[in-house]
């Protein structure tokens, strides 16, 4: 038995190889996934915000749950209520461990009254199994079973619209629907990661490059391009959106408790249903509810003219990232460390530096003026930048139903 | 006369300049309006649909240095600017190849490196020179320029700032600096490289709105300016504006209409009010008056001073050197609507290659030569031209797997011989699709509607006197504290409470904005001194 492969490609891979022209790759739950497939990312991010892009997303992990007792065991998993999900809705949730600390982060699809799937940034087939006992409940670990493609941008409606017999014209924000796309069956999510107009297509694996070819056909005439993780990273940025890994870091995985999040700490508090049936964590939330979270994570904004002036210190215009950066730095009120942001970037589309950010309660109301360390020719100097709302850019076309 | 038609500050023309003179103003209080002839703003800067379905950047079809304050002052992303990247300029070249320069560094060097391996790495270090000094001439875009002969408080603190700027430099860097001002784009590269497309290629940037050839001197200072692009990159100061360049104008416009301006379309000045010396307000061609203290021009130098004002009105020197004031128009715009990708024989097929521009001018002496017909009163028969394809950057400008493409043609006289007619429009627009085709064999069965501007077209349609789209050319004794005039380079007029904020006031020139934006700071200066009770 040949030792299993560090990497392997996604279902799409015979079409993204050739095409990432880049070879820059990276590794994504092991797999291989575009960092960009043309040599710069630029072009990539301005599809997504600007015509239409195609997104592998397939390394998700995904886990169909099905049988009389799917909707308590997704009930007792998320902290969303199930009990009023739709059939058809799709669910953005965390879900905690029984501290009420964030696991993980994903969506949660109702495709039946007893039909679920459950998307994820982890493993998490055994947390399923474990929290399954006594359920009448099937659960199907489909990670390399389904291919999922994310089309994104804002004309990715009318290109779908031209190969699906689906009503995509119809179908909500954060819904999902069957339907067939060039005459493969698909679930279609009008969900992503990009903040725009967008859907998520679900395929078994072995449709993937007969999926590939249509989109791509249909797509030429609207701008369509493959989109890699430098470009999503940016858009997701934007829309405000946390990565695990980056901007929180999972329960399980933290090796002090320092490193843990509530729901409310990371600005989910919106996803957390305290009178839903008991899902794991819904005590210590509770709980936590009744005094204000410590922490809170937030956008902030970079000021430019401090940024010029810590480099026109050293004689140079200001250098700014043309990728998201994933390093934490420090966070400044008062003189005292308040904080840290986890995610920087320019945002090319709203021409400012943003980045998200941790900030201890009482420095985090929006409009609070910070100081934050950039460092400019090897030595660490200090900008200023000011705590704001998420998401950054936030277009009505992402919500729209025409 | 009604109190409504009563302003604290009225801008003469809806160009980008004007719109964000107006936005600066609004935003600081002052009850503004624009007054624009036409059915829309913008200028030259003007998105239309001539023909159904295709929308044509009519006129200016890239944004060149758009001055990141006024992104940022005026939240122009959030009024819908969004500019996307134009990441390679590809020469095609009559024996079948092509010289490309492309957004990623390794692929520009291999190209280059076909061509002659020298160069390859000479661009490199050009590049690192011309970065060096565009970052020390830069401050100059946001500067009101200083008068060298009487300076003020003000000019002598601005001319130790340049001079710490410029003392920064080492001599070599110094010494380029002085080359760039003086010589020709053709001779100063010819001390860089040996391949002639490449040379050709950059010296186009040096020639476009002059009257001038690539070996004329004072047409090396412009290749700084993209490298001035460079160090705004990742404000996207170089690119192009998704839905046209009149989305440019359209950004600013809402910013300005968000901070309480009020802008009126088909409103044609006809004079400028004066009384004892002092602006009072315009009357337009309709006979309706407008009252206000300041009065702002956006349209050009000649237009200003020649036509807005009685020149009785002004001084006899001001009114010879605005009379002087070279605004020589050498270009045209063809539009046209395809049916169908182009198909560029050096590089057949669709891909990322369409996405940039492309440039056809194969050697200097092709240039040359080109500016030769149009020196003796024609236009070129095989001219220079700057290709976009916006529809391949921005599909929404033609229906599905069509495609818009926008060539700007230099050269062509504005004072033709014989004059410009329609005749002359056909033949100057047949020249421009002949010799395109050579490069680009479908282009003509293609070929679904076709516009084409002379110099002449660009002067009654768009207001441009002479057709030149700069508002006067940029050449060395025409920037900086010679623009338009010296002794009024800042913005002010002779006429108190009367301004200028065109492209022919520094530092002009492109989609840039800073003349626009300086001359607003300028009248609040004004303004706030007024307030004091100081003149």
């Amino acid at each position: 038995m040949p030792a299993p492969s560090a990497v392997r490609g996604t279902p799409f891979h015979e079409r993204t190889g050739p095409l990432c022209q880049a070879g820059n790759w990276r590794r994504w739950a092991g797999h291989l996934s575009a960092s960009s497939y043309e040599p710069t990312h630029e072009h990539e991010y301005q599809a997504i915000r600007s015509a239409a892009a195609l997104i592998d997303v397939s390394p998700l992990h995904k886990y169909r749950l099905s049988g009389p007792g799917a909707a308590t065991l997704a009930n007792r998993i998320v902290t969303r209520d199930v009990d009023r999900q739709e059939i058809g809705q799709v669910y953005y949730t965390p879900w905690c461990d029984a501290a009420g600390k964030v696991r993980d982060d994903g969506t949660l699809h109702r495709l039946g009254a007893s039909d679920f799937r459950l998307t994820s940034a982890e493993p998490t087939l055994k947390w399923l199994h474990e929290n399954a006992r006594g359920l009448d409940v099937e659960i199907e670990e489909e990670t390399e079973q389904v291919a999922a493609l994310a089309l994104q941008g804002p004309r990715s409606r009318e290109l779908l619209e031209r190969i699906t017999d689906g009503d995509v014209a119809g179908l909500p924000y954060f819904r999902v629907m069957s339907a067939r796309i060039a005459g493969i069956a698909a679930e279609i999510s009008r969900t992503g990661y990009t903040g725009d107009l967008g859907y998520e297509i679900w395929v078994g694996a072995a449709d993937a490059i007969p999926l590939w070819d249509a989109l791509t056909a249909a797509g030429a005439p609207f701008g369509l391009a493959p989109a890699g993780m430098l470009a999503l990273d940016m858009a997701r940025l934007e829309a405000g959106l946390l990565l695990v890994d980056v901007d929180f870091v999972p329960a399980h995985r933290a090796i002090i408790e320092d490193r843990k999040s509530s729901p409310y700490e990371l600005g989910l508090g919106w996803t957390v249903s305290l009178e839903a049936s008991n899902f794991v964590g819904r005590a210590a939330l509770r709980a936590e509810r009744a005094r204000p979270p410590a922490w809170r994570f937030r956008g902030i904004v970079l000021d430019w003219e401090s940024l010029e002036a810590a480099y026109a210190a050293v004689g140079l215009p200001p250098q700014l990232p043309g990728t998201t950066l994933r390093d934490s730095v420090p966070l400044y009120a008062g003189g005292r460390q308040v904080g840290y942001a986890t995610s920087r970037g320019w945002s090319p589309t709203l021409k400012t530096y943003l980045g998200l950010a941790h900030l201890e309660a009482e420095s985090a109301a929006v409009g609070t003026e910070l100081e934050i360390e950039v460092t400019v020719e090897h030595r660490r100097r200090r900008g200023r930048a000011t705590v704001a709302k998420t998401p950054f850019f936030d277009p009505e076309r992402k919500r729209a139903t025409p | 006369m009604s109190a409504t038609n009563a302003y604290d500050a009225i801008i003469v023309g809806g160009g980008h300049n004007g719109l964000i003179n107006a936005a600066y103003l609004a935003r600081a209080g002052l009850r503004t309006v624009v007054l624009e002839r036409r059915h829309l703003v913008g200028g030259a800067a003007v998105t239309e649909e001539i023909f159904p379905g295709f929308k044509y950047s009519v006129a200016s079809y890239v944004v060149s240095l758009l001055r990141p304050e006024i992104i940022r002052d005026l939240r122009l992303a959030r009024h819908g600017l969004e500019i996307l990247p134009l990441e390679s300029t590809i020469t095609p070249l009559p024996n079948g190849d092509y010289l490309g320069r492309w957004a990623d560094h390794d692929q520009t060097r291999r190209d280059l490196y076909r061509h002659s391996p020298k160069d390859a790495e000479a661009y490199d270090d050009f590049a690192t020179l011309m970065y060096r000094l565009a970052w020390a001439v830069k401050p100059l875009l946001g500067i009101v320029p200083p008068d060298p002969l009487s300076p003020g408080l003000r000019d002598l603190k601005t001319l130790l700032m340049l001079g710490r700027h410029a003392r920064g430099l080492d001599e070599q860097q110094f010494h380029a600096l002085f080359k760039l001002g003086t010589m020709s784009a053709a001779d100063y590269l010819d001390e860089w490289f040996e391949s002639d497309p490449l040379k050709a290629t950059m010296s186009a940037s040096g020639i476009i709105g002059t009257f001038l050839g690539p070996r004329s001197p004072g047409t090396a200072y412009v290749l700084l300016h993209h490298y001035m692009g460079e160090i705004d990159g990742v404000f996207r100061a170089w690119g192009f504006a998704r839905g046209g360049n009149g989305m440019v104008s359209e950004s600013i416009a809402s910013s300005a209409r968000s901070h309480g301006a009020e802008i009126r379309t088909g409103a044609t000045v006809e004079r400028v009010l004066t009384a004892n010396g002092r602006a009072t307000g315009v009357v337009l061609d309709d006979g309706e008056e407008l009252t206000a203290k300041t009065v702002v021009s956006g349209v050009d130098p000649k237009r200003t001073f020649l036509g807005l004002l009685d020149p009785e009105e002004l001084p006899e020197d001001l009114v010879e050197a605005i009379r002087r004031f070279r605004i020589r128009g050498s270009s045209g715009k063809v539009n046209l609507s395809l049916s169908e990708a182009p198909e560029f024989s050096c590089l057949p097929g669709e891909g990322p290659h369409l996405r940039g521009a492309f440039s056809i001018s194969p050697s200097t002496d092709y240039l040359e030569r080109a500016y030769d017909d149009a020196k003796y009163g024609g236009f070129s028969r095989r001219p220079y031209m700057d290709i976009v394809i916006p529809s391949m950057i921005d599909p929404g400008m033609a229906p599905p797997g069509r495609h818009v493409m926008s060539i700007f043609v230099q050269y062509a006289a504005f004072d033709i011989e014989g004059g410009w007619d329609d005749a002359k429009r056909e033949a100057f627009g047949d020249a421009v699709v002949d010799t395109l085709s050579e490069y680009v064999p479908n282009l003509r069965d293609s070929i679904l509607h076709r516009q084409v501007l002379t110099p002449l077209d660009m002067q009654e349609q768009l207001g441009l006197t002479e057709g030149n789209i700069f508002h006067g050319e940029l050449t060395p004794q025409q920037l900086f504290f010679f623009r338009p005039s010296p002794a009024w380079a800042d913005y002010r007029t002779p006429v108190r409470g009367f301004y200028q904020c065109g492209s022919g006031t520094h530092p002009g020139g492109g989609v840039c904005g800073a003349s626009g934006r300086l001359a607003a700071l300028e009248i609040l200066r004004d303004l706030r001194r007024r307030r004091r009770g100081r003149p």
